[in-house]
């Protein structure tokens, strides 16, 4: 018969049992997960996909089998993904991405998170000095609901107020407060990442923006004399928090920039590449927003002395500056991965 | 790889637009089909379904706990808390956990994959998850937002259709990425499966029962096999392969057709599946031996070498 003579055929019948084997293996590990293996079928489980690898190679040269090709490329995807599938456990992770990866993401981007820093100082200042020549340029960058009372009218005895306030009142909600602070702050840092995806240009807008309300508020209390025990009520928290703010923003920046400039890579290559590191800077900076939350929601109602809340504030800000520039740069090699 | 091969590898399966290869890192390009529109689309709406269900399964159990023993500041954290997380990690945690599959591309049997062929990294995750919040979550709140600012309505339209350019990219690409997979340097593609048949060239599989296996019920002459090429063959094997009430009646036509063809001289009256079976084993061997030789004959329009 003709099918004796078929060298297509002899070569499925020599590596069918491999591919049987392996097709088994996967089978169990996508519906049960890869811990239902053995360690003798973990290990079995490279082997097998590399002879598959192999099996589909010959196979694209030897055999006009439709059925058989379309077959081993499946099965080579399915080991394929389980292979050079995500790896590790997430403790190990966690630890690699602060230790490493992360400082050195925010390192690689430095020159974009000094643009973003610079746009947010800008607004800082001119909001400060637009405010104190002029009271309503208060209104213009704070809106009504923001303030919460907090305007040119207001006394000076309710402004100080506000700095020494324990929020509403009650310790309790200060949990609730805490975890508002750091959700809200997390959606805006995440969204200033996002839209760096739009040429960064409404990224430079966003920290402008913040800038100028900080300006405004730093001016109005300023006028009342009240200047050192505001900064102090904002850096007990602030120092982490607008530095990973203005970290969201150059991740933002860094990729508007792949889209803009894209260098010797092609449009799309230079925003994968650096989209994943921007990527990784968010994050971080939403870990950062964490702390930031919990200094802000329970930090500053516990502590109310100005000189205490500069230290905090001060202590932070050199731990997080000592952090991005030492922190993980012994492995330098590792950083083209 | 010679230039013929991947001229062949190329044209050895019709090959739709919606095929992309992925090398691997043994250099063997593995052969992905990206998943629709639709189906991404379905697949979101099923994800979006179970987050909302979560949500409302954890409001109503807020409520039955605040009417029980009272409202305090832990249930409402804990209740921001639980919505900030699924907003923001939903995804990336199940991407992560499940080798880049959530539950609705699970159903759709959809799943993401690194598209320079490496393995899918977490910061991809991160990443091409983050950008939803410009995709979905910001045009979401501009349209909730247009209905209680009254002035400015103009600018929210205007904001509105500049976001919706993002939420919309997947259109205007033939990969169907979406910004989260241009940043995270992804695709999404079905799920690969397949099923090894029995071998369409064997005489069992093919339902032939010869009763005097020296001699082969059909012989086919060179030039008569020199008509097709690879593609016909495949289609044939296709044919072969079918199942259903009118899959007797395409064998026929298909058979009467090559017997026109290849001006068939044998016998006038043949049994179509045996037929076709015999010309689809001659035929392979004939193309696989020429293969063999690098001469790769992709169709009938191909020229004769």
């Amino acid at each position: 018969m003709a099918e004796v003579r078929l060298k297509s055929y002899e070569f499925r019948r020599e590596r069918e049992e491999s591919w049987r084997e392996l097709e088994a293996l996967l089978a169990r590990a996508e519906s049960r997960g890869i811990q239902s293996l053995t360690p003798a079928e973990l290990f079995r489980l490279p082997n097998l996909y590399r002879a598959t690898i192999s099996s589909l190679s010959v196979a694209r040269s030897i055999t006009l089998d439709r059925n058989v090709l379309l077959y081993l490329e499946g099965l080579a995807a399915r080991a394929y993904f389980f292979v050079y599938g995500a790896r590790g456990s997430f403790g190990v992770g966690v630890a690699r991405f602060f230790g490493r990866q992360f400082p050195q993401a925010v390192r690689d981007a430095r020159y974009n998170v000094l643009a973003a820093a610079l746009a947010m100082f800008l607004g800082v200042a001119i909001g400060c000095l637009l405010t104190l020549s002029n009271t309503d340029w208060f209104y213009t960058f704070v809106s009504e609901g923001m303030s919460g009372g907090r305007s040119p009218t207001a006394t000076t005895e309710s402004l100080r107020a506000v700095l020494y306030d324990d929020g509403g009142g009650v310790l309790e909600s200060l949990y609730l407060f805490a975890t508002y602070l750091f959700t809200h702050n997390s959606q805006i840092g995440m969204l200033a990442f996002a839209l760096g995806f739009a040429l960064g240009v409404p990224v430079m807008l966003l920290m402008f923006y913040n800038g100028l309300l900080i300006g405004a508020f730093v001016a109005l209390y300023a006028s009342r004399g009240l200047t050192i025990e505001f900064v102090a009520w904002l850096s007990i928290h602030g120092t982490t928090e607008l530095l990973a703010v203005i970290l969201c923003g150059g991740a933002g920046l860094s990729l508007g920039s792949a889209f803009a400039f894209p260098g010797r890579h092609s449009r799309l290559d230079n925003l994968a590449r650096r989209g994943r590191k921007a990527g990784m800077i968010a994050i971080g900076a939403v870990a950062m927003l964490l702390i930031a939350g919990l200094l802000e929601g329970f930090g500053r109602q516990l502590v109310q002395d100005p000189a205490l809340r500069y230290l905090i504030g001060g202590a932070m800000l050199l731990l997080w500056l000592l952090y991005f520039t030492f922190a993980g740069r012994e492995r330098a090699d590792d950083r083209s991965e | 790889m010679t230039a013929v091969n991947e001229a062949g590898k190329a044209a050895a399966l019709p090959r739709p637009k919606n095929l992309r290869d992925v090398t691997t890192p043994e250099g063997v390009p593995l052969r992905f089909e990206l998943a629709s529109r639709s189906d991404r689309v379905t697949a979101l709406i099923i994800d979006l379904m179970i987050i909302a269900g979560v949500i409302f399964g954890l409001g109503l159990m807020m409520l039955v706990l605040a009417i029980m023993v009272g409202m305090s500041g832990w249930q409402a954290a804990f209740g921001l808390l639980a919505f900030f997380i699924l907003r923001n990690f939903y995804f990336t945690y199940f991407e992560l956990r499940w080798h880049g599959t959530t539950p609705g591309k699970r159903a759709l049997r959809m799943r993401v994959i690194d598209r320079y062929g490496g393995r899918l990294r977490p910061e991809s995750v991160f990443a091409r998850n983050l950008m939803r919040e410009v995709e979905l979550f910001l045009p979401l709140s501009l349209a909730a937002s247009a209905n209680n600012v009254g002035a400015g309505n103009w600018a929210i339209l205007f904001a509105l259709v500049w976001a919706s350019l993002f939420t919309l990219m997947p259109l205007f690409n033939k990969d169907v990425m979406r910004a989260g997979d241009i940043v995270g340097g992804t695709w999404v593609i079905k799920a690969p499966k397949g099923q090894l048949l029995p071998d369409m060239a064997l005489a069992t599989a093919a339902g032939i029962e010869t009763a005097d296996p020296g001699t082969p019920a059909y012989t086919f002459t060179r030039e008569q096999l020199e008509v097709y090429g690879i593609y016909e063959l495949q289609t044939l094997e296709t044919v072969l392969r079918q199942q259903g009430i009118t899959a007797e009646e395409t064998r026929a036509e298909v058979c009467n057709r090559i017997r026109r063809k290849i001006d068939w001289q044998g016998r006038e009256e043949v049994d179509p599946q045996r037929f076709l079976a015999a010309f689809y084993a001659a035929l392979r061997a004939h193309l696989e031996n020429r293969m063999l030789f690098g001469q790769r004959r992709e169709s009938k329009h191909d020229r004769k070498v």
